[in-house]
C-alpha cells in the first residue's frame, strides 16, 4: 500500500526563548548588529541556544488510518502536527503528503465573538478551508451537529462554553480533507458531546480518510487509533500498535506525576487548581505507593462565578487504558449539588489500603455538571501513580494476580458439621 | 488541485536520502481509500531563500479572503455605537475643519481651479482617508491576527489583503457623500469619471503593497505599530491632500509628484471635476506602486515562514 503521508528526517529546531520574546525592537536589532563583530573578537558569539523540537521523525502512514500521537508535554507532538499542517516550516528534513489536510489544532479558530452563529460558521468554515458552497451544502447538518438551532442569530460571545465548543467543532467535523489533523481538543464539552465527537472521528476515518489524532487522553486513543506514534524529546521513541505504544508510554517511566498543578482561569466558572498524592497526615507523596498503606487524592478548586448541579469527580485508569472506577464529591453529599459560591475550595477522597492492585493508575479529575449533558469545566488526566508490593497477599505465593483491585476481603470459615 | 510552482521547484531539488530507514507503520486498512495521487500534493520542506509569490495559492483562498473582509467589516460596524457613520465622519469632520480654517486663506482657496473648497478638499480626503486606514490597519493586521497564524495555514497575504479589502467598503460608504456634494455644488459629471475605478484599483494596490510590507515588518519589529501612525500623518501633508499641488512650485513640485499617492490624488479629482489629467504624475504614481508591489510581496514571502513562530 502507498503511504499517504510520508515524513523524512523532519527536525524542527527552536532558538531558546524565542517562543516568548522573538519579536525584537529595531533598537535592539542595531545594537546587535553593531555588537555582533565585537563578540566575534572576544571570541565567537555568545552562544545562541537552540533546541530540537523535533529531530529525525520519519514515519509512514497509510490511508484510512488513525494515527494517534502520544508523549509527554513538550515532547514535539503539537510542533509535528504544526509542520504536517503547514503552519510551520521545518528547519530540516521532509515530508510528502498525499491528500488535502485539514487541520484542527484548536477548537473555533478565527470564531469572533461579535458574530452570530450563523456567521461563524461561515466565516470558520472558509478558514478552515472549506469553500461556501460546501459551507452552504453542509450549512444544516452543522447546525443540527451542534445542537444551537436556537442561538444561530445570537452573538457566540453569549453562547455557554458547550455551545461554543459545539458548534466550533461541528463546523471543523464537516470539513473533508483526505487527511485529518486533530490536537487535543475533545478536553472540554459536556461527555454526551465528547462521545459524539469520538464517533465524529470514527466516522471520517470509516469513509476512507486518514486521521491524526494528539491527546494525553489514553482511553481516547485506544478507541480510536490503530497506531501509534509516541514521542519524547522530540524523536520518535516508538510506533507501532496502540495498545503497544500505550504500554511503552505508561511502564517506560516517562509519565510519573504526584502533583498536578493549573494556573487560574477567571474566565472559567469554575477551575481547577491542584491535584496532589498525600498521606495520612496531608503530607505530599512520591508517586510511589506502598500497596499496603490508605492514600488520598487531595484537590483544590476555584469557583468563580456561583454554580450549581456541578460535582468534582475522579477517574481512576489502570495502564492499558481500562476505567476501573469513578467517584464524585457529590454521590453522599446531595447537598453539594445546590450552589457552590465563589471562593477556593480543597476536597480529598481516601482510597482504602491494600485495595488497588500493584501496579501503575492513572486518574482524572473532573469538574462538571453531574448530569449526563452538562458542561464540564475542566477534564485532565491529573496523575500517574505505582501500586507498589509491600507484601500484597498475591506476591506472598510468587503469583502476580489479576484483576484492577487486590483487596484483602473477610472471609469467614468454619467447619460444617457432617 | 496541482503543485504550485515553488512545489515542483522544491521537488526537483531534493532527494530522499536512500539510507533513510523510515518507520512503517502497516496499516490494517477495513476501508476503501481514494486513490492517491502520483505526485504529492503537498510538500513539507525548509524552504529556499527565494520563495516564489504563490499566487495560485492566493487565488484558491479567493473565498477566505472574502470571508475576511467581510467579518473586519461586520465587526466593526456592529462594535461601534455609529457603525457606518464613522467611514463618513472622519473625512467629512476633517473636511469642515480644513474648509473653516484654510478655505479662506487666499493662497488655496483661489487655487483649486474654480472647484469649490469643501468638495476639492473632500475629494482629496476621501481617497486619502481610504488609503491611510487601509495601510494601518493591514500593518497591524499580521499581528492582530496571531491566533489564526498560529494555528491554521493558508496563504499569509489574505490576512493583510482583507484589511485593504475592508476599506473599500468604508470608501464606498464615504463615496456617497461626495456624490451629494457634487449635487449640491451642481457639478456635472463628465465622461472623465471612467477613469475612477483605474484610479481606486491603483490606490489599493499602492495601500496593499504598503501594508503588506508593513505587517510582515510588523511581526518583527514591533516598533512599526508605533511608527506607522506618524509615518502616515506625514506622508499626507506631502500629498496634497488639502492643496492643489500647483501650489508647490518648481523642484518641489517634482519631488511632491514622485509620491505616488499625491499623482492620485491630483487625477482623482480630475476625473471628478473634468480639470485636466496628469498624465506624467499618473505615470509615476503606476510606476511606483508596481515596484513597491512585487518588491513588499516577495519580501512578505520571505519573512512569511517565520510568522508563526514570532508572532
Amino acid at each position: 500500500m502507498k503511504p499517504i503521508i510520508k515524513a523524512d528526517k523532519l527536525g524542527k529546531e527552536y532558538k531558546l526563548g524565542t517562543r516568548d520574546a522573538a519579536y525584537s525592537t529595531v533598537r535592539e536589532t542595531l545594537v546587535g548588529w553593531a555588537r555582533a563583530p565585537l563578540d566575534l573578537l572576544r571570541g565567537g558569539r555568545k552562544g545562541t541556544q537552540t533546541v530540537w523540537a523535533l529531530r529525525d521523525v520519519s514515519f509512514e502512514i497509510n490511508p484510512g488510518e488513525v494515527v494517534g500521537i502520544i508523549g509527554r508535554n513538550g515532547a514535539g507532538k503539537s510542533t509535528l502536527l504544526k509542520l504536517l499542517s503547514r503552519i510551520t516550516e521545518p528547519t530540516v528534513g521532509r515530508a510528502e503528503l498525499y491528500g488535502r489536510v485539514g487541520s484542527l489544532l484548536e477548537v473555533g479558530t478565527g470564531f469572533h465573538p461579535e458574530l452570530s452563529g450563523r456567521e461563524n460558521i461561515y466565516l470558520n468554515g472558509s478558514i478552515l478551508g472549506m469553500s461556501r458552497a460546501e459551507i452552504e451544502s453542509k450549512f444544516d447538518e452543522i447546525v443540527a451537529f451542534a445542537e444551537v438551532e436556537k442561538f444561530l442569530d445570537t452573538p457566540v460571545k453569549r453562547y455557554s462554553s458547550g455551545m461554543y465548543v459545539r458548534l466550533a467543532f461541528a463546523v471543523a467535523a464537516h470539513l473533508e480533507p483526505e487527511i485529518l489533523v486533530v490536537d487535543e481538543v475533545l478536553a472540554v464539552g459536556d461527555h454526551a458531546f465528547q462521545q459524539k465527537c469520538l464517533n465524529k472521528m470514527q466516522d471520517v476515518s470509516a469513509h476512507g480518510r486518514t486521521v491524526l489524532f494528539v491527546s494525553h487522553n489514553m482511553g481516547a486513543i485506544s478507541r480510536l487509533c490503530q497506531r501509534c506514534i509516541l514521542l519524547d524529546q522530540g524523536r520518535i521513541l516508538d510506533i507501532g500498535p496502540t495498545s503497544k505504544v500505550v504500554q511503552t508510554y505508561m511502564t517506560s517511566g516517562l509519565v510519573q506525576r504526584s502533583e498536578y498543578l493549573q494556573a487560574s482561569e477567571p474566565s472559567k466558572e469554575m477551575n481547577l487548581r491542584r491535584v496532589a498524592l498525600v498521606g495520612a497526615s496531608d503530607q505530599q507523596l512520591k508517586s510511589e505507593i506502598a500497596y499496603h498503606e490508605g492514600f488520598r487524592f487531595l484537590i483544590e478548586y476555584e469557583v468563580q462565578g456561583p454554580v450549581s448541579g456541578v460535582s468534582v469527580s475522579i477517574v481512576l485508569y489502570t495502564v492499558d487504558g481500562t476505567c476501573a472506577f469513578v467517584s464524585a464529591d457529590t454521590d453522599r453529599h446531595d447537598e453539594l449539588l445546590e450552589t457552590r459560591a465563589p471562593g477556593h475550595y480543597r476536597s480529598s477522597v481516601l482510597i482504602p489500603a491494600e485495595w488497588l492492585n500493584i501496579g501503575r493508575y492513572t486518574v482524572s479529575v473532573t469538574l462538571s455538571s453531574a448530569a449526563r449533558s452538562g458542561v464540564v469545566y475542566d477534564d485532565v488526566e491529573a496523575l500517574v501513580f505505582n501500586v507498589v508490593d509491600t507484601g500484597s497477599p498475591g506476591s506472598r505465593h510468587g503469583i502476580e494476580r489479576k484483576g484492577v483491585l487486590q483487596p484483602i476481603l473477610n472471609w469467614t470459615n468454619s467447619p460444617v458439621g457432617t | 488541485m496541482d503543485l504550485t510552482t515553488s512545489e515542483r521547484t522544491r521537488l526537483a531539488g531534493t532527494e530522499t536520502q536512500p539510507g533513510a530507514v523510515a518507520h512503517t507503520i502497516a496499516g490494517s486498512q477495513r476501508n476503501p481509500a481514494p486513490p492517491l495521487p502520483d505526485k504529492p500534493l503537498v510538500t513539507i520542506e525548509p524552504s529556499k531563500s527565494w520563495v516564489a509569490l504563490g499566487l495560485r495559492e492566493v487565488w484558491r483562498y479567493r473565498e477566505l479572503l472574502y470571508f475576511l473582509t467581510w467579518r473586519d467589516v461586520k465587526v466593526r460596524y456592529k462594535q461601534t455605537a455609529l457603525g457606518a457613520a464613522w467611514a463618513i465622519l472622519q473625512p467629512l469632520l476633517t473636511m469642515l475643519i480644513f474648509t473653516l480654517f484654510f478655505g479662506n486663506l487666499a493662497g488655496i482657496g483661489n487655487r483649486t481651479d474654480g472647484i469649490p473648497y469643501p468638495i476639492f478638499a473632500y475629494a482629496g480626503l476621501l481617497i486619502w482617508t481610504f488609503f491611510a486606514n487601509a495601510v494601518t490597519n493591514s500593518g497591524n493586521s499580521l499581528v492582530g491576527s496571531a491566533n489564526l497564524i498560529t494555528k491554521i495555514y493558508f496563504p499569509r497575504m489574505i490576512i493583510p489583503g482583507a484589511a485593504v479589502g475592508a476599506g473599500l467598503v468604508d470608501f464606498a460608504i464615504a463615496f456617497l457623500i461626495l456624490c451629494g456634494l457634487m449635487v449640491y455644488y451642481h457639478i456635472a459629471v463628465r465622461w472623465s469619471i471612467l477613469m475612477l475605478p483605474v484610479l481606486l484599483a491603483l490606490t489599493t494596490l499602492l495601500a496593499l503593497s504598503v501594508g503588506m510590507w508593513m505587517s510582515a515588518l510588523n511581526v518583527k519589529y514591533r516598533d512599526i505599530r508605533y511608527a506607522l501612525p506618524f509615518l502616515i500623518q506625514l506622508w499626507m501633508f506631502i500629498s496634497a491632500v488639502i492643496y492643489p499641488s500647483s501650489m508647490v512650485g518648481g523642484k518641489l513640485r517634482i519631488a511632491l509628484m514622485l509620491n505616488p499617492v499625491a499623482g492620485i490624488i491630483e487625477n482623482f479629482r480630475a476625473c471628478l471635476f473634468g480639470t485636466a489629467f496628469d498624465w506624467t504624475a499618473l505615470a509615476v504614481s503606476v510606476i511606483v506602486t508596481l515596484v513597491l508591489l512585487v518588491y513588499s510581496a516577495y519580501s512578505f514571502r520571505r519573512m512569511e515562514r517565520t510568522f508563526a513562530d514570532i508572532v
